[in-house]
């Protein structure tokens, strides 16, 4: 099964090149701790996967490198063309001159109509070349203009077209303190929009993996280098292959997953009365867990604390709410390695934190005239506010 | 990549436009080590075959023939631009981008606005035009002017509306040299007000700067570099007011050393747009993150470091430094004191080998002594181009809306009002046709009410800052 990754703006292009790198190097591992037999079903897979193979061997990323403006693109090619272990493919790229602006609205409504043609080609180009389409992994910042806004368009054009293939969005939450004045703004239209076309929204949050950074590594001075790296090593250990239900050397299982989104029953949901949001929340319910381990002794590992109900919903028991895949292939020379993938109620605060945010600023229409003047209505920001409020509301009441 | 395209206009903008070239070219020399024409250069020059006569010289791709700066000289008088066509930096510019006449504008702005505006209307425009033409993407529109005299006043904010009209989709940022004080003009406040009017409806993004601030920056400098203290020799290159290493050789005027810091701010401001970096900012994202409302545009602008000290080493707690002589009063560009008004956004523009994590420090160090707008609280933009300056290892550029800006504004009300109320002087202008007295009372009440808006946010300074209530929804 093959994926296609989507990388948008300047943070789209610049994680999704540590990802190809990491996802290439790791199956290029020489120390994986298994069999020969079992590393060349491990390495072709990943292949499959995420490489495409031109005529003299190199292998080339299935992706598509989407931006408005076109330094990152050019950085990101021949930092791929440099390594001259992978690379992108020639005409794989789509490049505008003027950027957008960290206008959402610009994103979305003018540069999306505009090169919709063009960016869906490409994508179709790219498909193409895939036996079996497993999806599309679509990586994209929150708080600019292109990652955000366009990327929220395309998202909504392979809903339209591809609407039996998987969409994983791979979405980046900014810091706190601002990188982008109007992040908060860009960030919940993105969000909003994304809930009624994507499939599944993974998150990284660059708070997050910035206290990575600093408090496990160690590293004195933090890059965005340093913070795309840990970020791909994350995907890379969850998107990786891991047997299928046939056991060892099947490696056919989808990396993006079926069960990666859950539908609440309706009629179940009990009702809760008015609490603060920290009460709440000071136990982290969860809907689904997913673990990924690889390495040394994965068969005995015990994951039975991952089992425990009370981690879970009255809804969903941990029998159909937690699952592991498993390799004996290590990944990236660590010896064991487990990563977590979890649809709980862990995003809830952050989640709050920006709408409530973008809620002050809105009131006081700061910035409104930007959007506007691009076709986004107040009346689109009050729809986004008031879905963002149910999801909240929903993750809170599980 | 986009291009830009620099407006000069009157002498003050026209020896600005001259510095600000000089350093272009410098920069661009230190970073282009090849001599390719490559995208960076190309947002402020084209590259042109001049043994081609007539228009069909560009060329865009390949080896640098000849650099010709994207730029308009305008001027109503011809001293400035002469000098500049004879000096160092006369193959940069083309003889066709220039607009000139002889007898000035009297430091009226009604001449140079309703007079020269007329009549150099055609011209103007078909300059403009030209300059775009050669123009793969253009985005903006670098205006440089003084607020106090006739030409670069008058004329330099009629060229604002020609601009909206004719490029409506391209910025129009404007650096704007305000009077000080003691400005020898003494029509200055007149003018000043008149052209503020412009700039509040015509302008996307000023960038007000003033005499006085520049002189006592050179003031401190001078005090550094002369005080001889052990181990304190300054870099020569890294002065922000030097143009050692440019092409200007010869002995440096006056005013250079001042125009020499605002054309380092021009060059910091795009620096961005132009080079790499982890974290990019165009000129786009400017006018977005630091304009919450239309009217209120007036960024305060502050540079550093103003030297680099010759040591090779610079520890951490220099970089800190930086960041905290970027919100000092003695560093910005006006009259002006940000740590003590009301925040309304903050961009910093970072150049050189700083990371993400430097600047999220320095942040958080120095938020709790800024006062942000309610709702705007973590109002902060930031970028990070890896490419220094000339003569530094890293440099900040921070950009505020600031209700700070207020004073400047009310002075120069001030000032107006004085002469204003005796009538004095404001035959030159009534004279002019076109110029009637409510010209000056619409100047006024625009200026007013730019003021009037900066109050009431200042009023909200030390209100608490509360949540307000959400929307309340049926899951």
């Amino acid at each position: 099964m093959s994926i296609v990754t989507v990388q948008l703006g300047q943070c789209g292009n610049q994680i999704g090149f540590e990802v190809f790198d990491a996802l290439f190097s790791d199956s290029h591992c020489t120390q994986g701790l298994c069999s020969k037999r079992e590393n060349e079903a491990y390495r072709s897979s990943c292949k499959e996967r995420f490489f495409n193979e031109e005529e003299n061997g190199v292998p080339i990323a299935r992706a598509v490198l989407v931006d408005m403006e076109p330094k990152v693109i050019n950085q990101t090619l021949s930092k791929a063309v440099q390594s001259s272990r992978w690379k992108y493919g020639q005409r794989s790229c789509f490049c505008q001159k003027q950027g957008s602006g960290n206008n959402w609205a610009y994103g979305y409504s003018v540069h999306g109509p505009r090169h919709e043609e063009s960016v869906m080609n490409l994508i179709q180009k790219e498909v193409e070349k895939c036996d079996s389409l497993g999806g599309f992994f679509i990586i994209m910042s929150m708080a600019g203009g292109t990652g955000s806004g366009l990327g929220t368009f395309i998202t909504q054009n392979l809903q339209d077209q591809y609407s039996s293939s998987l969409k994983m969005n791979h979405i980046i939450w900014p810091y706190g303190t601002g990188e982008v004045i109007v992040q908060n703004y860009n960030s919940i239209l993105t969000l909003s929009h994304l809930y009624r076309s994507s499939d599944a929204l993974l998150v990284h949050e660059n708070d997050a993996v910035h206290k990575i950074c600093a408090k496990l590594m160690n590293i004195k001075q933090i890059s965005f280098n340093n913070i795309n790296q840990v970020i791909a090593h994350q995907l890379g250990s969850v998107f990786q292959p891991t047997y299928s239900e046939e056991g060892s050397f099947h490696y056919r299982r989808n990396p993006l997953g079926i069960d990666w989104q859950v539908q609440p029953p309706l009629s179940r949901l009990p009702t809760l009365g008015k609490r603060s949001l920290s009460e709440q929340l000071r136990f982290n319910t969860s809907i689904a867990n997913l673990v990924v381990l690889r390495g040394k002794d994965v068969h005995s590992a015990d994951v039975a604390g991952f089992k425990d109900p009370a981690l879970y919903t009255s809804w969903l028991g941990p029998d159909n709410a937690f699952n592991v895949w498993t390799t004996q292939r290590a990944f990236s020379k660590y010896e064991k390695s487990a990563a977590l993938v979890s649809n709980s109620q862990f995003l809830v605060k952050p989640l709050d934190m920006i709408v409530s945010k973008a809620w002050n600023m809105f009131a006081s229409k700061a910035y409104i005239h930007q959007y506007t003047k691009f076709g986004i209505e107040e009346e689109d920001f009050l729809d986004s506010f008031t879905l963002l409020e149910q999801v909240v509301a929903s993750y809170c009441n599980l | 990549m986009t291009q830009s395209v620099v407006v000069q206009v009157g002498q003050c903008g026209n020896q600005i436009g001259c510095c600000f070239w000089d350093l272009a070219l410098r920069e661009h020399a230190a970073v282009n080590q090849k001599g390719i024409y490559d995208e960076a250069i190309s947002s402020f020059f084209r590259n042109v075959d001049t043994r081609v006569v007539g228009d069909g010289g560009s060329i865009s791709k390949g080896k640098i023939c000849s650099l010709k700066a994207r730029a308009v000289l305008i001027d109503m008088e011809e001293g400035v631009v002469n000098e500049i066509l004879q000096g160092p930096l006369r193959d940069v510019f083309d003889s066709k981008q220039l607009i000139t006449d002889i007898s000035g504008s009297g430091n009226n702005w009604a001449v140079g606005h309703k007079v020269f505006g007329h009549l150099y209307q055609e011209q103007i425009l078909e300059k403009l035009r030209k300059s775009a033409e050669h123009c793969d993407c253009l985005q903006c529109f670098f205006v440089i002017h003084s607020m106090g005299g006739g030409t670069g006043s008058g004329l330099g904010t009629f060229l604002l509306k020609v601009l909206e009209d004719e490029f409506p989709e391209v910025y129009r940022f404007v650096t704007s040299i305000y009077p000080s004080g003691e400005d020898d003009v003494i029509t200055s406040p007149y003018n000043s007000i008149l052209a503020m009017k412009e700039l509040n409806e015509h302008a996307d993004c000023v960038l007000p700067v003033d005499n006085q601030s520049l002189f006592d920056i050179i003031s401190k400098i001078d005090l550094m570099v002369n005080s001889g203290k052990l181990g304190t020799t300054v870099k020569p290159k890294s002065l922000v007011t030097s143009s050692a290493g440019a092409f200007k050789k010869r002995q440096e005027k006056p005013f250079d050393a001042m125009n020499n810091i605002v054309a380092n701010l021009l060059l910091n401001l795009t620096s961005s747009a132009r080079f790499e970096g982890s974290l990019n900012m165009d000129l786009n994202e400017i006018s977005m993150n630091l304009v919450p409302f239309p009217q209120l545009h007036y960024l305060v602008s502050s540079l550093t470091p103003l030297y680099t000290l010759a040591d090779v080493n610079i520890p951490p707690r220099r970089l800190d430094q930086m960041f905290s002589d970027a919100f000092s009063k003695d560093h910005q560009l006006i009259q002006a004191d940000p740590k003590h008004s009301l925040y309304l956004a903050c961009a910093l523009m970072v150049r050189g080998n700083v990371q993400i994590s430097d600047l999220r420090r320095n942040i958080e160090r120095l938020k709790p002594s800024l006062q942000f707008v309610s709702w705007n609280q973590e109002g902060w933009k930031t970028s990070l181009c890896s490419v220094p300056p000339v003569g530094h290892c890293h440099s900040l550029l921070a950009l505020a809306n600031n209700t700070c800006v207020k004073p400047t504004f009310m002075d120069l009300r001030e000032r107006f009002t004085r002469l204003y109320k005796k009538k004095a002087h404001l035959h030159h202008y009534l004279q002019i046709e076109g110029m009637e007295e409510s010209c000056f009372s619409e100047a006024l009440s625009s200026l007013s009410a730019l003021i009037q808006e900066y109050s009431q946010l200042d009023a909200t300074k030390s209100m608490p800052v509360e949540d307000l209530p959400r929307l309340s929804v049926a899951v």
